[in-house]
């Protein structure tokens, strides 16, 4: 993107009105012409992170490509909102066929677009951390292998919501979660289980991995955009804050996914063919506290003795991110 | 063309004529051979058109299946034993969404203990899940019920199981008359989905269904089941007409008219029954057989009309309902309804153990002296058994069982 002089509006946030922008540099969702692919009416909860990711998601692929998108859905929050039959929030050909099979059925449409010499048409596969990191995770790593041209979109709230929070591979440490419960010496999900699949995914070389959050929507949509210029298989992990497995308020669903990119615990990167090629510095770095402290599933850790050890190894994994994806500018800090 | 083949290069000939677009494959013995042979011709570019996809698992495999049919491309893969189960969620999704696959099961029996021989335990445990099951008795017919099973999946918008025995059929070579391509495209005309995701004209394909509706879909299914009841001969009767042989149909009987004994059963064993029935005939028995090639559906009017002036009834069934006995026999009872005759139920060949012309020739001459148990395990090594239960009774920790029979036999 060339460089342009532009006013910021200084909310606190660095985040820039649309009006400010040229023509070219608004976002989709700005724009009229925006194809509503997952449209209003669903039955997510008040402050859904997912969404919100997969509208913009799903609005930005729509946009790249001509709108000639497919998608396939795992099982989970996001088919159980926005398909309770006979409503569909889809304005776009979708399918919904198990939990753990979206990257499969996606090589699938994707192979049958083949066929049919219809290169036009794009697919996406897309589920939840479960969905994605766990159950469907066999099917991921096929996909990723064979390079099927596909781009799988996970929407990570870092723990199963749909069945009433239990603890997937992407649940945090400490995190408390109804089969990880706050009791105990260690209360919360233990340390030093779970796995990192963005790191996964650029282990099987593929195009494009890149992280991206519902606080980052202008970089989501960027992402998603260069994505869909790519060919073969992609992959973005999007986080996206749940209110109700959180036990944060709707309103905050911005803030504490921005406070997960500040702090570090969610580092916000591109990488192209295993090697990562760009990450985006943290403007203001913040204690981890800061995004604990307004999450329920954190609230024993701020009890009436502060668990200071915990948090601290908390931290120690925000600074591991930091330095190893090079988040804070070290010319600026030093 | 008239040609000396394996089972499974014949099948995968057919499939290949049916113009499959996408394949998936994953190896599990005994069906390995059919996606080889596929991905071979499609590699050399004998077969064009056409997405040879290598997947992880089964459940992989199915699940590509169902993105590929899902969009519109006539879709095929194979597995058998461990993989059906390993894609049974799969497998009732497919059957679910109504879309039109075709699969060949290479029948062999389910561990533990693991056994890569043939029985029909696999696509048994399978046969309530919305598809339609098919059982071939040679690989001609192996052969030529692939090519039924396009049509009339696509017909239907219903998946088609195709089941053929591991290694009798599957790795059998014989001599299979090989249609030509002109002959099939006749039959076989291109595949039209009833639905399909393009997004010229989007659609919602597998929506949260509450129990307002549920019944109703799943009813559908049955429906369609029931339609496949007249389509099955109707396709067989057109096979005939294009191709100039009998394959396929619901049952297929064997010196049955004036029969007071009656033989039932599935896929490649009712060769080795035939045979014994020609014996018994020469001798003088009233003996006929009746082969199943319809499983689901059930073909309970056929059966019934069949059996009204039996007075013996055997089943012969490669499969073993744990608890209870027979799979086919159990079916079998709801076509008996107002039916009065001696029922006998044949548990045989399991794990590939052999089904020969001796044991069977001796089964029937007790069935027909009405001298059978109602239930009969075929050449069970009742002194095996005995050994391996003295043993649990004479101490706790006897170990494991198969490993226990095995040393007994002395099979190292």
């Amino acid at each position: 993107m060339e460089m342009q002089q532009i006013k910021f509006y200084q909310t606190g946030t660095f985040t820039v009105g649309n009006r400010l922008l040229g023509e070219q540099q608004r976002s989709v969702q700005a724009n009229m012409a925006r194809t509503n692919s997952l449209n209003s009416g669903h039955r997510a909860c008040q402050g859904c992170g997912e969404a919100l990711g997969a509208r913009y998601a799903i609005d930005a692929a729509m946009r790249a490509t001509d709108n000639q998108v497919i998608a396939c859905n795992a099982t989970g929050c996001l088919e159980v909102f926005s398909t309770p039959y006979p409503e569909t929030s889809w304005q776009i050909p979708w399918i919904h066929s198990l939990f753990g099979n979206a990257a499969a059925v996606a090589t699938g449409v994707a192979a049958a677009m083949k066929v049919k010499g219809r290169k036009e048409v794009r697919v996406i596969a897309q589920g939840g951390d479960g969905g994605t990191t766990d159950i469907g995770f066999g099917c991921l790593s096929g996909m990723f292998e064979r390079n099927d041209d596909v781009l799988y979109i996970c929407y990570d709230n870092q723990a199963y919501m749909n069945t009433g929070v239990q603890r997937s591979s992407a649940t945090p440490p400490a995190a408390r979660t109804a089969t990880t419960m706050a009791l105990g010496s260690e209360p919360g999900a233990v340390f030093g289980q779970g796995k990192n699949v963005p790191e996964i995914a650029m282990a099987h070389g593929i195009p494009y991995v890149a992280t991206a959050s519902v606080a980052y929507l202008r970089d989501l949509e960027e992402k998603v955009s260069r994505a869909m210029a790519a060919r073969g298989s992609r992959y973005i992990h999007i986080l996206v804050p749940c209110p109700l497995g959180w036990g944060a308020a709707p309103h905050d669903t911005i803030k504490l996914a921005r406070l997960a990119v500040e702090t570090g615990l969610f580092p916000l990167f591109e990488a192209e063919h295993g090697e990562v090629t760009h990450s985006t510095p943290i403007r203001r770095r913040l204690p981890v506290e800061e995004y604990l402290r307004p999450q329920k599933r954190f609230a024993h850790l701020f009890g009436k003795t502060e668990a200071v050890d915990t948090i601290a190894r908390i931290q120690a994994i925000a600074d591991r991110n930091i330095r190893k994806y090079r988040l804070v500018d070290e010319r600026r800090h030093g | 063309m008239l040609r000396q083949t394996e089972g499974s290069h014949a099948i995968a000939e057919s499939v290949a004529l049916c113009r499959p677009e996408v394949i998936c494959a994953y190896p599990i013995t005994p069906q390995t051979h059919i996606v080889e042979g596929l991905g071979e011709m499609v590699k050399a570019g004998d077969l064009k058109n056409c997405e040879f996809i290598n997947v992880e698992s089964e459940f992989a495999a199915l699940s590509v299946a169902i993105g590929a049919s899902a969009a519109g491309a006539r879709t095929y893969t194979a597995t058998a034993s461990q993989g059906l189960l390993f894609m049974a969620e799969a497998v009732y999704n497919a059957a679910g969404l109504g879309l039109p696959i075709v699969m060949t099961i290479g029948n062999r029996a389910i561990g533990a203990p693991i056994n890569i021989w043939n029985d029909h335990t696999d696509s048994m445990s399978m046969r309530d899940a919305g598809w339609i099951q098919l059982y071939a008795e040679t690989n001609q017919e192996a052969a030529d019920l692939h090519i039924q099973a396009f049509r009339l999946a696509e017909e239907l918008s219903m998946p088609v199981m195709v089941c053929v025995d591991g290694f009798i059929l599957t790795h059998a070579y014989e001599r299979i008359d090989v249609p030509t391509q002109e002959q099939v495209d006749a039959y076989l005309p291109p595949f039209e989905p009833r639905q399909v995701l393009d997004p010229q004209e989007p659609v919602s394909i597998g929506a949260m269904v509450g129990p307002e509706a549920f019944m109703e879909v799943r009813y559908l299914a049955h429906h369609k089941q029931m339609r496949a009841l007249e389509l099955i001969p109707q396709l067989a009767r057109e096979f005939k007409s294009v191709f100039g042989r009998d394959s396929g149909g619901l049952i297929r009987t064997y010196r049955a008219e004036d029969a007071k004994t009656i033989v039932v059963a599935l896929g490649s064993v009712n060769g080795t029954i035939k045979d014994v029935i020609d014996e018994l005939r020469d001798e003088g028995y009233a003996i006929g057989a009746a082969a199943i090639v319809s499983f689901r559906p059930f073909p309970s009017d056929e059966l019934h009309e069949l059996l009204s002036h039996a007075k013996r009834l055997v089943v012969i069934e490669k499969s073993l309902a744990v608890g209870i006995g027979g799979i086919v026999s159990h079916n079998l009872r709801m076509a008996l309804s107002g039916i009065s005759l001696h029922a006998y139920t044949v548990v045989a060949g399991l794990g590939g153990r052999a089904i020969t012309k001796a044991s069977l020739r001796s089964l029937f001459e007790r069935a027909l002296r009405d001298e059978l148990e109602p239930l009969t395990f075929l050449d069970l090594n009742q002194a095996a058994i005995d050994r391996e239960l003295a043993r649990e009774q004479a101490q706790r920790r006897s170990g494991p069982s198969a490993e226990n029979i095995l040393r007994d036999l002395g099979v190292r």
